[in-house]
């Protein structure tokens, strides 16, 4: 056991059921005597809903059961909101699980049907009658919060869900004094996740005692059981969550939805397990959305390039209800991020969360934090066009200094570590940064449009402690469990209470424990999903389960080690402050020959013949970890394109990724969270948009309409790293799920601006299909 | 009405009665109870549901279960021999070319497909014959290490 596990890219565990097929998704259970539900949604962006008549789909072949909202309102209490943003005027609509008098959105639910086969389920959806009576509509945020909007709630005025507002260094001193102020408007449109996965629940209740099992394609399965108890009325006690093979959730699948708490209505009242799965086309409609702000920015600097200030106004599309977690994501989420990694000295944003007639939106890989990056980066390119400086000095000039024990901000952050002038620098140098300006020059002169776009970032993961939840109005803690339990043979069970769904903790959490104690990783399995069996936890989103979860984790192993290194002094008949625990081995200090190996105590603690005096039998730990701040991930990306003026087609040609997530216990893995990141924030610059049209119907309301990357369309991406320890984790690691898709974004967005700066272009709202580009250019050009 | 049929998959017969409106993937999932074969979107987009349909990779989402009667299929449960993986399973793994595993049994299907057709594919071979086949996880790049690496291993046999 010399070599350390940790920092190894050893193969994933998870994978040998996942390449053979015989891994169990939600999808792929199947009871006895399992029923199907389908849901009937609302075709209507806005209507109030009359007669329903059931009467032709409860006669339909196969139907065991029509419900709608009258039949539910007894037992389906309204969906919950937890995060209750404070200081922000917060206006909670009700928000039923099956709509009674008023849809709001296309995707509403106003009836279920519990039918032998699915076939039969949707067959019958199709005999339901619904008097609508239409209503005016409004999809877009800035629209909305304007006088004389169609109205979405009775008691909520304005459509305003929330006003939240961060302030922080003199602002209206900063933009009094500043030699320079650069201003742009810009639009976060509306993305669909899109995990590979649509969601699905089964449900199954025993009517004898009350028990309830629900397998659900969720992140957090503890929060689901919880919510669960509030909403359907099933005791925590009474109730099983199981998260079983979950297939991608990008922050879709944090929230509660009506969709599995119908299901667990529906196996209750019929006493038989019911399955729920939605389509593609209706997890565009009814699973939550990302983004979807209308931003106001202006920052104001020095000519010399220093930034001294950053004001702006955000309306942010919350959709026809406030998903679980939603009111955090633009205000907790994005506001306090805005110093940026350049500390920016005076901070002010008034956030407006609107009401529209769209489906509810939620966290989206990044939540707030790539929305904050690009207006920050977005400006900082903007200020290097009006100064004529590179922008990538005027990033150098403001970037914080490298700091290890921690950095204020005007916000009200403490940044933990931080080097970001060496990841800008090893960026420069990797790709040749100069090179390539050279290249672009040349470029022009043969009327090619070469840009290229930096970003450099510092984002926020592990929230916590759990004080801070209070403070900030999460409805739950924010910290993390795990159990290390330590078998007779020496084989290890570690039970966590997040719920990874395809960032591979199975493998590097196996590593972690491995070096801690003392085994292989393959001795080590990891247990995950499961609310009877795993303690509670608080689930994977926010890149928190290596970041808290690895931490308690660490913890957990590290009593274990310390047991066993007792009962190895016991056995050794050593004192235990002469005992060493090297290479893996529990040894007496200077004597490696006189050692004992983890299966050697584990058995003697599982059997106790022999132990030490006031040392329990067993072999096991737990922890509950709470941690003392926030880790800040950061770096330093950039993206090449090339933009053919005649189409506006932009290519992108080379795409260089540096990250400093800390120690990386799994480097393999890593990669693979920034390929994958950084993906989907290309994504968004280039191809992904959720269009509604002016009758709120979601015209890319497929998988048809709705441009995804595709593997031809993408560069080899570069990945790099920086190692910045955080201060205050147990490993010094920080997480790494999101940071792609917070850096990328802007990087693209920023090089295609670059590409068309000597057109006159300065700015288009993404994506940048050719089309957008084409008419921006041709309206550029026009003007000259 | 519902119509007897016989499909093979994975060397074994299932003779079962039918809808005529049954698609492909629901009998693998539902009726053969083989449920690697995973559903992804309606509209034939994500590739989720490839299977080889005598030898052919296809969308099993596109298909009818009457029109694949008589057919031999390969589901991604088959394509391991006798528990030996796969070349491009190994190379999957070994690769770290899945994450959330979804879209895998697809994607290794397509995979198949892609280098029966081209044995020694380019790196931009394997993404524009992936065009289908839709992961939202991996970004796709070490799926192409993966077919690559699978590649090579295949030609040294």
């Amino acid at each position: 056991m010399a070599t350390r596990l940790f920092g190894s890219g050893i193969r994933r565990r998870e994978d040998p059921r996942l390449i053979t097929g015989s891994a169990t998704y939600t999808d792929d259970l199947a009871l006895p005597g399992m029923v199907h539900a389908a849901m009937l949604r609302s075709p209507h962006a806005h209507a109030t809903v009359g007669a329903i008549n059931i009467s032709r789909a409860q006669a339909a072949p196969g139907v065991l059961a029509v419900y709608t909202g009258k039949d539910t309102r007894e037992g389906l209490q309204p969906m919950p909101c937890a995060w209750l943003v404070p200081d922000a005027d917060l206006k909670v609509a009700t928000y039923p699980c099956i709509a009674t008098d008023t849809v709001r959105y296309v995707g509403d639910i106003v009836a279920v049907v519990v039918a032998e086969d699915c076939y039969q389920a949707y067959d019958a959806l199709d005999l339901i009658d619904v008097e609508y009576d239409a209503l005016p509509s409004v999809t877009n945020p800035a629209e909305a919060a304007r006088a004389g909007a169609p109205q979405l709630h009775a008691d909520v005025d304005k459509n305003q869900a929330f006003h939240w507002a961060v302030s922080g260094g003199d602002v209206d001193a900063a933009f009094k004094d500043a030699e320079v102020v650069v201003k742009e408007r810009i639009v976060q449109q509306r993305l669909i996740p899109n995990a590979m996965e649509p969601r699905a629940a089964v449900a199954q209740y025993n009517q004898a005692s009350g028990d309830l099992t629900l397998w659900n394609t969720t992140q957090n399965p503890h929060i689901l059981r919880f919510l669960n108890s509030v909403v359907t009325g099933v005791p925590e006690d009474r109730a099983r969550v199981i998260a079983p093979e979950v297939g991608g959730g990008f922050g879709s699948k944090i929230p509660v939805y009506p969709g599995e708490f119908i299901t667990v209505f529906c196996a209750k009242q019929l006493g038989r397990p019911v399955k729920w799965n939605e389509t593609r086309s209706e997890n565009y409609q009814a699973t939550t959305h990302g983004r979807d702000h209308v931003q106001e920015v202006e920052l104001a600097a020095k000519k010399d390039g220093t930034i001294t200030g950053l004001r702006c106004t955000v309306w942010a599309g919350m959709g026809a209800y406030l998903s679980t977690a939603a009111p955090g994501i633009p205000t907790i989420l994005h506001g306090l991020m805005l110093p940026a990694c350049y500390g920016i000295p005076a901070v002010k944003e008034d956030v407006y969360g609107v009401y529209t007639n769209t489906t509810p939106v939620e966290a989206y890989r990044g939540a707030g934090r790539p929305e904050a990056t690009f207006m920050v980066e977005r400006m900082v390119d903007r200020l290097a066009g009006e100064i004529g400086m590179d922008p990538a000095d005027v990033r150098k000039k403001n970037l914080i200094a490298a700091f290890d024990d921690g950095h204020d901000t005007v916000t009200g952050l403490t940044y933990d570590s931080g080097d970001y002038p060496t990841a800008l620098e090893k960026l420069l140098s990797h790709a040749d940064y100069t090179a390539l300006r050279t290249e672009q020059a040349t470029a022009r002169t043969s009327g090619r449009h070469i840009g290229l776009g930096l970003s450099t970032y510092v984002e926020m993961c592990g929230l916590g402690p759990s004080q801070v939840a209070g403070a900030i109005g999460f409805q739950g803690g924010l910290w993390e469990s795990a159990i290390v339990r330590v078998h007779p043979t020496g084989k290890v069970h570690v039970f966590i209470g997040t719920s990874p769904h395809g960032q591979g903790e199975e493998t590097t959490f196996a590593q972690i424990v491995a070096d801690e104690i003392g085994v292989g990783a393959d001795d080590v399995k990891v247990i995950h999903g499961d609310t009877d069996t795993t303690p509670m936890g608080w689930g994977t989103y926010g890149s928190r389960t290596t970041a808290v979860g690895g931490a308690a984790l660490a913890k957990a192993a590290r009593k274990v080690r310390d047991k066993a290194k007792v009962i190895a002094a016991h056995l050794l008949e050593a004192a235990v402050e002469d005992m060493e625990f090297v290479d893996g081995k529990y040894s007496v200090k200077g004597s490696p020959d006189k050692a004992k190996s983890l299966a050697d105590v584990a058995l003697m603690a599982n059997v106790a013949w022999n132990m030490p005096a006031d040392v329990e039998a067993g072999l096991e730990a737990s922890t509950f970890y709470d941690p003392p701040n926030f880790t800040f991930p950061f770096g330093a990306h950039l993206a090449v394109v090339e933009v053919d003026p005649a189409t506006g087609q932009v290519d992108l040609k080379r795409y260089v990724a540096i990250d400093d997530c800390g120690p990386q216990i799994n480097p393999v893995i890593v990669e693979g969270q920034v390929h994958g990141g950084v993906v989907q924030g290309i994504g968004q610059a280039l191809w992904e948009h959720a269009i509604y049209d002016d009758s709120g119907q979601l015209v890319t309301g497929s998988l048809l309409d709705y441009a995804l990357p595709r593997a031809a369309r993408l560069p080899e991406i570069e990945v790099l790293s920086t190692v910045t320890p955080s201060p205050h984790h147990p490993l010094g690691v920080k997480g790494i799920g999101e940071a792609g898709t917070i850096a990328s974004t802007v990087a693209v967005y920023n090089a295609v601006m670059d590409a068309l700066s000597p057109l006159g272009v300065e700015a288009i709202d993404m994506p940048f299909t050719p089309e957008r580009v084409w008419r921006a250019i041709q309206q550029a050009t026009k003007g000259h | 009405m519902k119509v007897p049929i016989d499909i093979t998959i994975n060397g074994r017969s299932y003779q079962r009665d039918v809808e005529p409106r049954q698609l492909l993937v629901h009998f693998i999932r539902d009726l053969g109870g083989l449920t690697g074969t995973k559903v992804g979107c309606d509209t034939s987009q994500c590739g989720s549901c490839t299977v080889l349909l005598d030898g052919v990779a296809v969308k099993s989402c596109t298909c009818l279960a009457v029109q694949a009667d008589g057919a031999s299929m390969t589901t991604i449960e088959g394509l391991a021999d006798q528990g030996t993986l796969h070349p491009l399973q190994e190379a999957f793994w070994e690769k770290h070319g899945l994450q959330c595993g979804f879209c895998t049994p697809g994607m290794i299907l397509a995979s198949h497909e892609l280098l029966r057709h081209n044995p020694d594919p380019s790196d931009a071979d394997i993404r524009h014959g992936l065009e289908g086949n839709l992961c939202r996880c991996t970004g796709y790049q070490n799926i192409v290490r993966a077919v690559r690496h699978a590649a090579d291993a295949l030609a040294e046999k």
